[in-house]
């Protein structure tokens, strides 16, 4: 087929128009793409590099470390140590279960923290690190790193870990640290983004959590760069953390101890203060717990045996206790009644042995009745009915808030600001207490059971100490815990005198050493003879409940014949010297007995260690009890008191 | 016989041919490979055995299979044409039946010692075809409905294929080659018209076949679209690719973050980033400026294969000129288009940038019959 030269040259004007009309077509095309690249390099440049940069640019968290809790003399409560684990990170391990199977060959490791580490794994990229176990010994890290060539993906790390050196001695003061959980998350408003990294400890109870915001410290970042699968390629710049504050307690972790030691087989609590500026010298709470348990998460068959023994050790005895405060609080009725000038300090009331108010018979402890007494008389032989007449006087013309007025004053029914967990309020009671929480009128009966400590009165340990306190001073004293943060020691605010006439609290003062010196006082027993060092005290004895009718048909008639859980609540408050006062004291003896009997004996020892600063010499003590405290000393598995470290260094 | 062989006598003949080769374009070319090279180095951390050199290794060999292709004449390339279409459709065969799954697609068939991807290779002879129908078709008949049919029915088996396979953006790539080479001829404009009239109720109804028991495209084909039509709405899964090539590229600015500087590609953000987003890391690392100038010389190409395709009166090689040209332009555009976030992801390589084998051997050998249309043509004396 042939075709005309004409065919052809029509057919090549046609090609070469269209061939010049695509070309434009794509020419223009091209001047879209151009004009779009210009769009998106020239004009949006700026929002896409900062679009890039964040793509690019990862900020990560190093968590800070922890600030260290000395005691007052700088002895470590509380550091960060090395903590030794083995970590896998799964893209270098062929076999995972084979592998960790070969790792528990030469290391311990429990089943729950392979579970909770294959959970782990199974939600992070392969090639994050995660941690099969912790708290290593070195032999275990040592025994790892020579198998390392025989276990790819497995390596032995280090990190800090809080450690509480001195155990049970500080676990109710200090508490413990522990992983974030979803408690914590949710109870924050706004939680710090720190508690998301994994194994970060969070103070849980006392000081720890109280004063978390201190002994945090800031967060450092650190920029790196990462791909887009999240793997670090290489870090940029970093800002180092701010360590957390060092705290320094007014504790002594000398007398801390012996005070833990002294107690130790009871269910008890035990508060020695500095009555000038209200340092908190010991908080015994017995029995204990080793607060090293909780910080990696404490195994329920601890926890629970810990939960269910009957003396209570995970309950903070000193501030989170409350308890009738027994005959201690006979020092306030009295001071009450003599600020109402209701009676006088050598006024005498008649005690057959009871008192009948209503139809009710109030009796006193002593069943024969004490005959003629007086202030003094009356405190130093505990005399019940004395302070029924003397609050029965008060609450006729005043009202039980003049009582109760005076309990504020001393700090009972406060809530004194420390940094612990849990802090009881206490509870002195009055006619509007009474009213609006039980929808009942006041009593005569009520005024006579709170005069002497009973019925609705609670009062904790701590605020025990700090009536002694201010007893023995005049001055509203104040409790604090926190001697100095950082190295920096906190002010220590003027105590304010007490609206008390000198002569009064004299009057107390004096009965108060006869108690514990007097020919009748009843923790005479107690009493120290050194020179210079008396004792003024008052013994408690706070009835949990009474002798039931069928009990005393039975032949029950002493506490002792009671169980344990059934016998009185032993107390006693004291402060020494008597004459230049230095230190109170309030320990009470949960089903001890009596007061004299159970609480008196280990406070004297506590308030003569804290006079001493040491283990007591038996010179301290009446002859006839030396040998006996000799035995016991030698019995008592006391630490001997550490040396700070010259320099305190940081984990 | 046509206009050819009355003019055969002015047509080059012996080595001389060398001489009347288009040197501009073969130079033009080269300069492409070369930013390809360079930007292959670029995304291997500057390695050059990675990627580079072997891309280096075919592009040398694509040189000679374009030169020996230039020597020979082109009206042997035309009597060829039918049976190189028929080898094409049968090696797309042979990939529905036997071929390598990649990528979640049937495209290679292994050669040995390359992946063959017949799909690249149906560019080609497509064109090559419809030239030589063209050439044959008297040009009264070029707009008559009945010879209209054999060039559609040639274009849409290979794309059924294709489609099959599946790979979206190959498909469209025939489709629109085959109508372009059928516009340069002189088809009516009417039949293009209707057709996109036909495109669009097309489109409409393979949107409404998802979900149903006839879909027409894989789910991840439907979702590429969706992330093109609103990449926020799933940046870090299937819209990712998008987001993130935006990102490289318009972080790149003015001048470009300077050769290996490129974070964004450098960091594996990107996927595929030696393959079909190449142009990102191009854009980023050498900014408003690089991009251009490959756009520029991407545009000198399609100049002076148009130039070659006018000068030229035979009709088989003006047609096989534009259309390849035309082949070259569509892999660029929709390659560009798809990188900057105007086209949705549809896999299409940047033409001799992009790394592979198949595709960069079969576009020199394409532009071997350009060289040997415009070497093989009559010229006044």
């Amino acid at each position: 087929m042939r075709r005309s030269p004409k065919e052809t040259e029509q057919a090549a004007t046609l090609v070469t128009r269209r061939g010049v009309v695509l070309g434009g077509i794509q020419l223009g095309f091209m001047g879209l793409l151009g004009l779009r690249m210009r769009q998106m390099q020239v004009e949006e440049a700026d929002s896409y590099r900062l679009l890039a940069e964040e793509n690019r640019i990862n900020v990560r968290l190093i968590p800070p470390s922890r600030g260290i809790i000395y005691d007052r003399h700088g002895i470590t409560i509380a550091e960060n140590a090395q903590n030794y684990r083995v970590v896998i990170v799964r893209e270098d391990v062929e076999d995972v279960d084979e592998t960790i199977a070969k790792v528990r060959r030469l290391v311990q490791i429990e089943d729950r923290d392979i579970e909770r580490a294959l959970r782990e794994m199974n939600r992070r990229s392969p090639f994050v690190p995660i941690t099969l176990a912790d708290q290593l010994a070195w032999e275990d890290v040592a025994e790892l790193a020579i198998n390392a060539p025989a276990l790819p993906g497995i390596t032995p790390d280090v990190g800090l870990s809080r450690i509480y050196p001195l155990g049970a001695d500080f676990a109710h003061i200090v508490g413990y640290v522990g992983p974030v959980s979803e408690r914590d998350l949710e109870r924050l408003q706004n939680p710090d983004p720190l508690l998301q990294i994994p194994e970060f400890q969070i103070g849980k109870i006392g000081v720890e959590t109280k004063l978390e915001g201190q002994l945090r410290g800031k967060a450092g970042t650190k920029r790196i760069e990462v791909n887009a699968g999240g793997r670090v390629m290489r870090e940029l710049s970093r800002d180092e953390f701010t360590a957390g504050q060092n705290l320094q307690l007014t504790i002594d972790h000398g007398l801390q101890n012996y005070a833990q030691t002294r107690l130790a087989g009871e269910s008890a609590g035990c508060v020695v203060m500095d009555v000038e500026n209200g340092d908190l010298l010991a908080m015994a709470s017995a029995p204990s717990f080793d607060p090293n348990l909780f910080v990696r998460g404490i195994s329920s068959k601890d926890y629970n045996a810990l939960r269910d023994n009957e003396y209570k050790p995970l309950f903070n005895k000193t501030v989170q206790g409350v308890y009738p405060p027994g005959s201690t609080f006979k020092m306030m009725t009295a001071l009450a009644a003599l600020r109402a000038n209701v009676i006088g300090p050598e006024e005498k009331v008649w005690c057959p042995g009871h008192m009948t108010v209503g139809r009710r018979r109030f009796h006193c402890w002593k069943r024969g009745g004490h005959g003629w007494m007086n202030l003094d008389e009356a405190l130093t032989q505990s005399c019940d009915v004395y302070f029924y007449e003397a609050s029965k006087r008060m609450a006729e013309r005043f009202g039980i808030e003049a009582l109760s007025d005076l309990c504020h004053e001393f700090g009972l029914g406060e809530r004194h600001d420390l940094p612990l967990s849990a802090i009881g309020d206490g509870l002195i009671p009055t006619t509007k207490w009474k009213l609006r929480m039980r929808d009942e009128q006041w009593l005569p009966g009520d005024t006579l059971n709170s005069s002497i400590g009973q019925g609705f009165v609670l009062a904790s340990p701590l605020q025990l100490a700090v009536m002694t306190a201010r007893l023995a001073t005049g001055k509203a004293v104040s409790p604090r815990l926190i001697k100095s943060a950082n190295g920096i020691e906190l002010p220590v605010p003027d105590a304010e005198p007490l609206n008390i006439s000198r002569g009064h609290l004299a009057a107390i003062q004096k009965a108060m050493r006869n108690v514990s010196n007097g020919r009748r006082g009843t923790a005479r027993r107690s009493r120290i003879v050194a020179e210079g060092m008396t004792m003024a005290g008052k013994t408690g004895t706070s009835q949990v409940r009474n002798i039931t009718p069928e009990e005393r048909a039975r032949g029950v008639t002493r506490n002792d014949q009671l169980p344990w859980n059934r016998r009185d609540h032993g107390l006693f408050v004291a402060y020494a010297p008597y004459d230049k006062p230095k230190y109170a004291i309030a320990t009470i003896v949960e089903h001890g007995g009596g007061g004299s009997s159970a609480a008196a004996p280990p406070s004297r020892d506590i308030l003569l260690y804290a006079l001493y600063g040491d283990v007591p010499p038996l010179e301290a003590y009446p002859e006839d009890q030396r040998e006996r405290i000799k035995t016991m000393h030698d019995e008592m598995d006391i630490r001997a008191r550490l040396k700070p470290e010259s320099k305190p260094s940081r984990a | 016989m046509s206009y050819l062989v009355n003019q055969v006598q002015t047509v080059p003949t012996g080595l001389r041919k060398v001489l009347y080769l288009n040197w501009a374009l073969v130079l033009l070319l080269t300069a492409v490979a070369c930013v390809g090279f360079l930007m292959l180095t670029s995304v291997a951390g500057g390695e050059t055995s990675r990627w580079a050199e072997p891309q280096m290794k075919r592009f040398a060999l694509g040189l000679v299979v374009m030169m020996i292709i230039a020597m020979i004449p082109i009206w042997f390339w035309r009597s060829v044409s039918g049976l190189a279409y028929l080898g094409a459709l049968g090696l797309l065969l042979l990939v529905e039946l036997f071929g390598v799954v990649g990528m979640g697609a049937q495209r290679w068939i292994d050669l040995g010692f390359m992946r063959l991807q017949p799909s690249e290779v149906m560019k080609i002879t497509l064109v090559m075809v419809l030239a030589a129908y063209y050439d044959w078709l008297p040009l009264q008949k070029v707009s008559r409905p009945l010879w209209v049919i054999p060039p559609v029915l040639l274009t849409l088996v290979p794309t059924a294929l294709v489609l099959k396979q599946p790979d979206l953006g190959t498909s469209i790539l025939l489709v629109a080659g085959g109508g372009i080479v059928m516009f340069c001829a002189g088809v009516s404009w009417w039949y293009f018209i209707a057709v996109a009239a036909a495109g669009g109720a097309l489109i409409y109804t393979v949107f409404a076949s998802r979900g149903t028991d006839w879909q027409l495209l894989k789910d991840y084909q439907f979702r590429r679209i969706d992330t093109f039509l609103d990449p926020a709405t799933d940046p870090l899964g299937a819209g990712y690719h998008i987001t993130q090539s935006k990102i490289a590229l318009g972080s790149g600015g003015w001048t470009g973050k300077g050769f290996m500087q490129g974070t964004q590609s450098r960091l594996n953000f990107l996927p595929e980033k030696h393959t079909d987003f190449i142009f990102t890391t191009l854009a980023e690392e050498f900014g408003f400026i690089g991009g251009i100038s490959l756009l520029a010389l991407y545009g000198l190409i399609i100049f002076f294969c148009v130039v070659s395709a006018v000068q030229n009166k035979d009709r088989f090689g003006s047609l096989l000129t534009l259309g390849i040209a035309a082949t070259l332009f569509l892999f660029f555009a929709v390659n560009m288009s798809m990188v900057m976030g105007l086209a949705p992801v549809v896999g299409v390589p940047l033409p001799l940038v992009s790394y592979g084998g198949s595709a960069m051997l079969v576009l020199l050998a394409a532009f071997g019959l350009v060289q040997s249309a415009h070497v093989h043509r009559a010229r006044s004396r």
